[in-house]
């Protein structure tokens, strides 16, 4: 294998992998502990999709992602005090802890969640990207989503309606093979996911998933290419989910021969090999990486459990814009002849 | 195509006024836009943007394939991307298919980000029965969506209002949606002088009278109407509250209706399980119970799928004669 990137680009490369891995496993950790709750979808094992496709685009192209995120908005600049303190449920937290695990937001970065609702995220990418034509400009929305989605009408009405008004989406599908416990061949009669975004004339590639390297050229070639206006593209990562579907599972519907198989290609540890075969990574490095992350993710974790909760009285905060009028003074209004 | 360009008074049919609201919309703010199924070509399926494309183009005025859920997402998108979008649902029977983007996507984004998005985004559809369409095109399920925080809704029964909160829904930082009632389409009125835009925060006393309140919205307005009237040449001075925004409630017009009249009837053209009727008839309850002198009374539809008979459909609706005995009943 080629290697043709700096130092400084496969260290990054590497960083980033190994900052979603180590935010998980804390993240699991503290699930343990009680100090978080309710579903937390581990990103563990999918990290080269989010580190090698992320960066392609600029700061203002919008990010649609699913609950399966915390590697998304990392990647994306996004703190990791703000993503833990959301997955405490504290104020302090990127969505000011009203959306967990599964609802990271953040508007300075264009990151429009953490949508939890299967295929729910490719309409809203769709919207995003019309403005952008209807308004002249000539940026990217990158929607990700997994193989279950393809199952939803939504994902078949969402191809469709891009590629008929050429809208600038990238659909970018993290195949990672299961539907939460459902196997894609047990749920598509068509298995290839790309050869159905063919279906609806939109331009398709497949990519190693585990690959950081194979994502990053992909997704940029992917990028530019909506960028220069030629509609919508797919990029189907095949990539594999190392732990359960949510925290809990007996895993019924997969094999622990099969899961290991695909540890064998984990994306961090594959693409250390890569670096140190390339020597562009030394065992030093290493140790200053993992020391440089945990150090952040200690600092992570202390910030949120030093944050405040927010106060109920914010409850029925933001339902709403403002405050909507005073109902006090009725409206007294005679029924003329209006009909 | 007699639209309105300077207002005396003029008549004109609520299809014209939703038409000038939507033409004056896309005139003034080019974030404007209009999309859903056979807006553009066809001119609307109750022609209510016809004319609209050979005036503002495709790009705006943009016809969609039939993909509810895609293009009211969409829609939700190019909010939150900037824009002011305008989305036709055809009719509320198919909004059903894009329940999941209203209910988990619009209705909850700015509580769920912490305030970070707002998405203005407004949604036309037409509801209601009464057109021998039978059960599948003849739901009333504006009542459904006043359950959902997070949304304003919307049930403009005048011609003025037809217009003029549409103009309001496109000012307001969160989603809106209109239930536009498909029997009004042809109703002729004339279009009330002053400012186009009305405010949609209060219900409004469509008649004033002492002995009973008629608590009603959208189609059953004038249903409603027609019973005041009949009931005045018994005697009987029914006064109606028309309450044009199910969400958030005008609580406060309606109870000071209640309070004068002591007794009220909610009229509703859903079922009554469950019903907006319901909800209305509960707030009474707890605001307003020792005002009453009986028991609140609902006229709703029964509890059946629409029929297509005439004489069956006619059975299953809310109807003049169904209110004005209601309002005997309560007053007897």
């Amino acid at each position: 294998m080629t290697v043709s990137m700096t130092r400084e680009q496969g260290l990054e490369l590497l960083r980033q992998m190994l900052r979603i891995r180590r935010f998980e496993e804390r993240a699991a950790e503290l699930y343990q502990l009680g100090k978080i709750h309710g579903f937390l979808h581990l990103y563990i094992g999918e990290e080269a999709v989010a580190v090698g496709s992320v960066p392609a685009l600029t700061n203002d192209e919008a990010i649609v992602a699913t609950y399966r995120e915390h590697g998304h908005a990392l990647v994306r600049g996004t703190s990791m005090r703000s993503l833990m303190a959301e997955l405490f449920g504290k104020a302090t937290g990127c969505a000011g802890g009203r959306g967990g695990s599964m609802h990271f937001f953040d508007a300075s970065r264009r990151f429009y969640g953490g949508l939890a609702i299967v295929g729910g995220g490719l309409p809203v990418a769709v919207g995003l990207a019309l403005a952008d034509k209807l308004q002249g400009r000539a940026r990217v929305t990158a929607c990700y989503f997994g193989d279950g989605a393809v199952a939803e009408g939504e994902f078949h009405e969402s191809l469709n309606l891009a590629a008929l008004w050429k809208l600038p989406v990238l659909f970018l599908c993290e195949n990672n093979l299961y539907a939460m416990g459902t196997a894609l061949a047990r749920h598509q009669s068509q298995p290839d996911i790309a050869a159905k975004a063919k279906a609806y004339a939109l331009t398709a590639h497949t990519v190693d998933g585990m690959d950081v390297l194979a994502v990053d050229r992909a997704t940029r070639r992917a990028v530019e290419f909506v960028r220069q206006g030629n509609g919508p593209c797919f990029l189907e990562c095949r990539t594999y989910r190392f732990r359960a579907h949510s925290m809990y599972d007996a895993e019924l519907y997969r094999t622990k021969e099969e899961v290991n198989e695909w540890k064998q290609r984990d994306p961090i540890t594959t693409f250390e090999q890569t670096l140190r075969a390339a020597r562009l990574l030394h065992d030093d490095d290493w140790k200053n990486l993992d020391a440089s992350i945990a150090t952040e993710v200690e600092d992570a974790v202390a910030f949120a459990d030093a944050s405040p909760w927010e106060p109920v009285e914010d409850l029925t905060k933001d339902v709403y814009s403002q405050p909507v009028g005073d109902q006090q003074s009725a409206i007294t209004q005679k029924l003329t002849t209006d009909r | 195509m007699a639209v309105c360009v300077s207002l005396d008074v003029m008549t004109i049919t609520y299809r014209e006024a939703v038409r000038s609201g939507m033409r004056e919309a896309l005139q003034r703010d080019a974030r404007v836009f209009l999309m859903g199924e056979d807006v553009g070509e066809y001119g609307g399926t109750y022609a209510c943007s016809k004319g609209l494309l050979a005036e503002f183009g495709p790009e705006r005025i943009r016809d969609t394939p039939l993909s509810e859920s895609t293009f009211v997402g969409a829609g939700i998108g190019a909010a939150l991307g900037g824009m002011r979008p305008i989305v036709e649902v055809m009719t509320v029977n198919f909004s059903l298919l894009a329940l999941d983007q209203i209910m988990n996507n619009a209705a909850t984004l700015r509580h769920m980000s912490g305030g970070q998005f707002s998405v203005p985004l407004v949604v036309r559809m037409a509801t209601g029965a009464g057109r021998q369409v039978a059960a599948q095109h003849s739901h009333s399920l504006e009542g459904w969506y006043a359950h959902i925080p997070g949304i304003t809704v919307l049930t403009p029964a005048t011609i003025t209002d037809a217009r003029g909160m549409l103009l309001t829904a496109l000012k307001q930082p969160d989603p809106v949606f209109i239930f536009e009632h498909a029997y009004l389409y042809s109703m002729e009125g004339p279009l009330e002088e002053g400012p186009v835009a009305v405010e949609i925060s209060h219900a409004a006393v469509r008649r004033l009278g002492k002995d009973v309140s008629l608590l009603t919205f959208g189609g059953s307005v004038w249903k409603a109407l027609a019973a005041a009237e009949q009931l005045a040449q018994e005697g009987i001075d029914a006064e109606l509250v028309d309450l044009r925004v199910l969400r958030p409630l005008d609580r406060d017009t309606m109870l000071t209706s209640v309070r004068k009249t002591h007794r009220a009837i909610v009229i509703d053209e859903a079922w009554r399980t469950g019903s907006f009727a319901a909800e209305i008839s509960a707030v009474i309850m707890e605001q307003a119970f020792y005002d009453l002198d009986a028991p609140v009374a609902r006229v709703c539809s029964e509890e059946i799928p629409i029929p297509y008979p005439k004489h069956l459909e006619e059975a299953a609706l809310p109807s003049v004669g169904k209110i004005v005995q209601a309002v005997r009943r309560l007053l007897g």
